[in-house]
């Protein structure tokens, strides 16, 4: 059993899913995403939401494999200050 | 010297002010900027979400742009996340520098860029629950003032 990745839901996305992280299984991100609630992944994959792996941004649509302990995180705009 | 801080509880700003202006004995003009919840019609409550990972990572090296603009002594960020109350201090920045152009313009440059550029998520709470504030098209002009 290897150990898990996580997603994390920033901003209104942890609403949408209804918590803040979620542990899943690693493996390429169209698959992780398959699993998820299809409103919740149509949300993720608005072009708005931009993507971190482990604290660093990465771009859209990229073949993005998930590995062991890897965090991937959902950043919707921000509305800080 | 950049001071960057994300503080979870209610901060004084009269203290960290003073602490920042004791600090930088040196600077000709300290400028300051604080932040504070609007008391808008029935607004209850105002929550203000980070991402550990990123965020204070993300202040710090707009901190570090400033620096690297403006000839500062010192630098101070401190802003608030959790849930707070109307009147409460949100952000404060401070810019110390050895004439007030620099550190006007270097505290409005951080505020500017915190608004639109720092992993922040902001909601609140009415009668009728919690909203998340969106982005306002206002936010991304006053950043492009700066090129």
């Amino acid at each position: 059993m290897t150990a898990p990745a996580r997603l994390v839901f920033l901003g209104r996305l942890e609403d949408l899913a209804g918590t803040a992280e979620m542990a899943v299984a690693p493996g390429p991100i169209d698959q992780v995403l398959a699993a998820l609630d299809r409103e919740l992944a149509i949300a993720l994959l608005d072009e708005r939401v931009r993507l971190a792996l482990n604290g660093a941004l990465i771009g859209h649509g990229g073949a993005i494999t998930l590995g062991a302990g890897d965090e991937l995180a959902f950043l919707p705009p921000v509305s800080g200050g | 010297m950049l001071d960057a801080r994300l503080s979870e509880g209610p901060f004084d700003p009269a203290q960290q002010i003073a602490c920042f202006v004791e600090a930088t004995p040196a600077a000709g003009g300290v400028a300051t900027f604080l932040g504070q919840v609007r008391s808008d019609a029935g607004v209850e409550a105002l929550e203000i979400r980070h991402y550990p990972l990123m965020t204070l990572p993300g202040i710090r090296t707009l901190g570090e742009a400033a620096q690297r603009r403006w000839a500062l002594d010192a630098l101070l960020i401190v802003h608030r996340v959790g849930v707070m109350a109307p009147g409460d201090s949100i952000v404060l920045v401070a810019a110390a520098a050895r004439h007030r152009r620099e550190a006007f313009a270097a505290t409005d440059f951080v505020m500017d860029h915190l608004k639109s550029d720092v992993w922040l998520w902001k909601r609140e709470r009415t009668a009728s629950g919690w909203r998340w504030i969106e982005p306002r098209a206002q936010d991304y002009a006053d950043k492009a003032r700066w090129g």
